[in-house]
């Protein structure tokens, strides 16, 4: 299932999966990562899944591209062991303005109406890809075609933590104030990321269903955990 | 009992506790940290006798003042720094690369590194603070290490674990090493890229941008021009990966670099090199050679072996 096996550096495997970015390359993504990850193999220091690739890092003092790569080669994961994870978590998502930094200028570039937008976006049930760039930032998708829109041009120098954003086919949850380019529509009070509980840290991981629902802003207030 | 403790009375520029760094959490987006000069890093913790994968504390251009609030330290420092001690009330020059004991009241006095960026200093019997996600390496962005994630400030108070007070006298004669370029390999999307900006790449000098962090160097020079797309999916990235953005100045990524970005990838720092890199100031000029992977694996371990020489003569 692996396309082509190139090295990343002197000390990472970069594994193409190929360019099409979609839910069914993604799980073959993932499903590829938790078997590697569950061997165990002696030497790799870190796994990054992403939509389409998987680059794996090892330490040059155990291993070498070459002989990792044959290690790589000869795991093999049948089709079928392809399926989806199952669970579903939800998320409150609070778009009054002071939250929705850019749904005003959103709006006039897809000529929808505020209320448009948001229905659309909270239709939907989405995938998560991968998470990462940020501690925890989930990467998910596929958002309605009518309400993609680009990155911004300049991105903002901080973009609050609990942030919603949507970019392209995709939508995102900062969970920490970060330099960002995406277009925010309002903020989430769960915190997505913990990193005082070291055994499961994140809230959403690659293969799980995420939907989002609005509260107000007194809803907000109660729960907010990102003071 | 005695206490052993230190107090900060100036936190310097960057300062964070950092071990080895920590694996196995790039799919969640924590990446590897760890001490940037992996070498001076191990130097200074076996200068004062402890193990290698013990807590330092990492500066950067300018290092803390330190005062002893309890008890005796041991320590080191390590890179190209200049430093004082008040030892007794007594003002002396510090030299880097040697072992002292100092007792309550003495001071530290990290005022600058030499022609360098990072520069570290280590305590027998290391501090005493918690691990976070296995490794105590601070990533102040995602709050994790220890110190709870955070800078090392003003006023704080460190306690040190217990060495037994025995001094030791430790030393070890060593010049950071200069290389004139700095080697690369050909990164995945090397073929996005104009034949004559991967000629400028190879030939021409960059310079080191003061915007550079532990996260990445930005580099200014001749601009990289693509010649496909200016943006991929996002994927995984490595320490060292050298990513071109749209306006074609190069970054390379460092030791707290996000674990996905969207930029072509040109190029990749070799592991040998990485320690220099990282000690290249701002404002210095740096020239890229393109290697091949087989040499690269080779001056791996050479650069392996250097180390297990310098860290066998203390």
């Amino acid at each position: 299932m692996i396309k082509n096996i190139l090295n990343l550096g002197d000390a990472a495997l970069y594994c193409d999966f190929g360019n099409e970015v979609d839910q069914k390359t993604n799980i073959k993504v993932i499903k590829y990562f938790e078997n590697i990850k569950k061997q165990n193999i002696y030497g790799i220091n870190n796994l990054t899944p992403s939509y389409n690739k998987l680059i794996i890092s090892f330490d040059l003092n155990v291993l070498n591209f070459t002989e990792l790569k044959k290690k790589i080669e000869d795991i093999k994961i049948s089709e079928s062991d392809v399926k989806q994870n199952q669970k579903t978590i939800k998320i409150p998502t609070c778009c009054d303005d002071e939250f929705a930094l850019d749904i005003e200028r959103l709006s006039l570039k897809l000529n929808l109406t505020k209320k448009e937008i948001l229905e659309k976006y909270f239709k939907k049930e989405y995938f998560c890809y991968m998470t990462g760039f940020i501690a925890g930032m989930p990467f998910l998708g596929d958002i309605d075609k009518k309400i993609r829109f680009q990155r911004l041009e300049t991105p903002r120098v901080k973009v609050p933590k609990g942030a919603v954003g949507i970019t392209e086919q995709f939508t995102n949850i900062y969970t920490f104030e970060s330099p960002g380019g995406w277009n925010i529509l309002g903020r989430t009070p769960i915190k997505i990321f913990d990193q005082l509980s070291e055994k499961q840290p994140t809230l959403i991981n690659p293969g799980d269903k995420v939907l989002f629902y609005e509260i107000n802003k007194k809803e907000y207030l109660k729960l907010n955990e990102n003071k | 009992m005695k206490i052993n403790k230190i107090k900060i009375l100036r936190e310097g520029i960057n300062s964070t506790f950092q071990d080895l760094g920590r694996s196995n959490f790039y799919h969640i987006g924590l990446p590897f940290s760890g001490a940037m000069d992996k070498r001076n890093y191990l130097i200074a913790n076996k200068l004062v006798g402890n193990k290698n994968n013990e807590a330092v504390i990492e500066f950067a251009y300018q290092g803390p003042l330190i005062k002893i609030e309890g008890g005796n330290i041991n320590f080191a420092i390590s890179g190209d720094i200049n430093f004082n001690i008040k030892k007794n009330g007594k003002l002396i020059n510090g030299d880097c690369y040697k072992t002292y004991f100092l007792s309550k009241n003495d001071e530290i006095d990290i005022i600058s590194t030499n022609n360098s960026v990072y520069g570290y200093f280590a305590v027998s019997g290391g501090f005493e603070l918690k691990k976070n996600f296995g490794s105590f390496s601070t990533t102040v962005r995602a709050s994790v290490g220890a110190n709870n994630g955070n800078k090392i400030s003003k006023n704080q108070n460190f306690f040190i674990n217990d060495f037994g007070d025995n001094y030791i006298n430790k030393s070890l004669k060593y010049i950071n090493s200069k290389i004139e370029y700095i080697r690369i390999l050909k990164g995945t999307n090397f073929n996005y890229f104009f034949e004559q900006s991967i000629k400028d790449l190879i030939s021409k000098e960059f310079i080191v941008s003061k915007l550079s962090d532990r996260m990445g160097m930005r580099l200014k020079g001749p601009i990289i021009k693509n010649l496909k797309e200016t943006n991929i999916r996002s994927e995984g990235l490595t320490k060292g990966v050298i990513q071109v953005p749209a306006d074609g100045n190069p970054i390379i990524m460092l030791s707290d670099h996000g674990t996905i970005g969207g930029y072509p990838k040109i190029g990749a720092v070799i592991s040998a090199d990485y320690d220099r890199l990282a000690q290249t100031p701002s404002r210095k000029k740096i020239k890229f050679k393109l290697i091949e992977l087989k040499e690269a694996e080779k001056l791996y371990k050479l650069y392996q072996m250097e180390t297990e020489n310098l860290l066998n003569q203390i």
